[in-house]
């Protein structure tokens, strides 16, 4: 309340003074231009998968007469997916932190811990698809296969991505180190990395726990 | 935060400045509600206590929470306004994703629906 007649006792010129709008204050920095960038193709991408979530809503029943989602999902190994990619994308945040106040070390520490736990991630996938592919879940078996495999792998493709790019960013660190270019694609990096696990959300809701469901 | 250790955080941190020692917060908060929302999602999924056909409502709406939680905690999406542009483009991507996915799950339920009496004549046919 007490805020409110402050502002209202502030002249208008102190106001504008204090907080220009977009348009008095020029063009925006080049880091909020990259990231609203780079935001868009996020937004693209979550698009693409949209559609790939519509084909499965739409193939899920189609097992022509092979095994389904409760035969084949086993749930343990997708909460320790989903453990992995969550703690992950926090140890991505504080590696964005350390990165703003330029502690090195932290960096690096942050980095490795994403990347092993980005890794564990696509082990576990990996071993998950060989156990399908071992009992005769193969892609070409049914309309819901293909459609599993081709979201769900699609978004491991997506991790592999990531995990690539998170090796030439620390790389990049240590030979160019923490110069505006190089902490703008730390930037776009992180925005990635974290759009995934948001993509893992509707993941493993939609196929796994509405999945083993009967 | 006294007059020095604000000085000394500045000059530590010249680059974003109004980022102070609360975004490690803001991280772990993300971090302790997603976790507590996933836990949540994987206990609805697999009890028996709760009415089985809610189920599935239950788990989309605890789906969407988290995304929310996603987006505000990590990705820093909020109503300020230098963020209009990034919540515009998020708004007309979630139109989108809703359209795509509503819309082919409509339109082929109703093709669905007008195939069904064909479905037991190809049976017959078959054997």
């Amino acid at each position: 309340m007490n805020i409110a007649a402050e502002i209202r006792d502030v002249a208008p010129e102190t106001l504008t003074e204090v907080r220009p709008t977009a348009t008095e204050a020029g063009p925006a920095p080049k880091r909020v231009v990259v990231g609203y960038g780079f935001w868009i193709f996020l937004l693209s991408d979550i698009v693409m998968f949209a559609a790939l979530f519509a084909a499965y809503a739409v193939l899920v029943r189609a097992t022509a007469g092979g095994p389904a989602g409760p035969q084949l999902f086993n749930q343990v190994s997708v909460a320790i997916e989903t453990a992995c990619l969550l703690a992950s994308s926090y140890t991505c945040g504080l590696m964005s932190l350390a990165v703003n106040s330029r502690r090195r070390g932290a960096f690096y520490l942050a980095a490795v811990i994403t990347f092993v736990l980005g890794a564990a991630f696509l082990a576990f996938e990996i071993r998950e698809f060989a156990d399908m592919i071992a009992r005769g879940a193969t892609p070409q078996s049914s309309a819901f296969l293909s459609a599993f495999f081709t979201l769900v792998g699609c978004h491991g493709l997506h991790v592999t991505g990531g995990l690539v790019w998170l090796l030439v960013m620390m790389a990049q660190v240590a030979v160019k180190g923490l110069r505006p270019v190089v902490e703008r694609r730390l930037l776009c990096f992180s925005l990635f990395w974290h759009a995934l696990d948001i993509v893992w959300v509707a993941l493993f809701t939609v196929v796994y726990l509405m999945g083993v469901r009967p | 935060m006294s007059e020095t250790q604000h000085d000394a955080a500045l000059y530590k941190a010249p680059v974003i400045a109004q980022e102070g020692p609360s975004s490690w917060l803001v991280y772990t908060t993300g971090l302790v509600l997603a976790l507590i929302l996933t836990a949540t999602s994987f206990w609805v999924a697999n009890t028996a206590v709760l009415w089985e056909p809610g189920i599935p409502l239950g788990l989309a709406v605890l789906a969407i929470a988290q995304m929310g939680v996603h987006l505000v905690f990590f990705l820093h999406i909020t109503t300020g306004p230098d963020n209009t542009n990034n919540v515009l483009a998020l708004a007309f991507g979630v139109l989108i994703v809703f359209l795509v996915v509503a819309g082919s799950l409509w339109i082929m339920a109703d093709l669905n629906g007008s195939m069904m009496p064909l479905q037991p004549m190809n049976l017959r046919m078959q054997h």
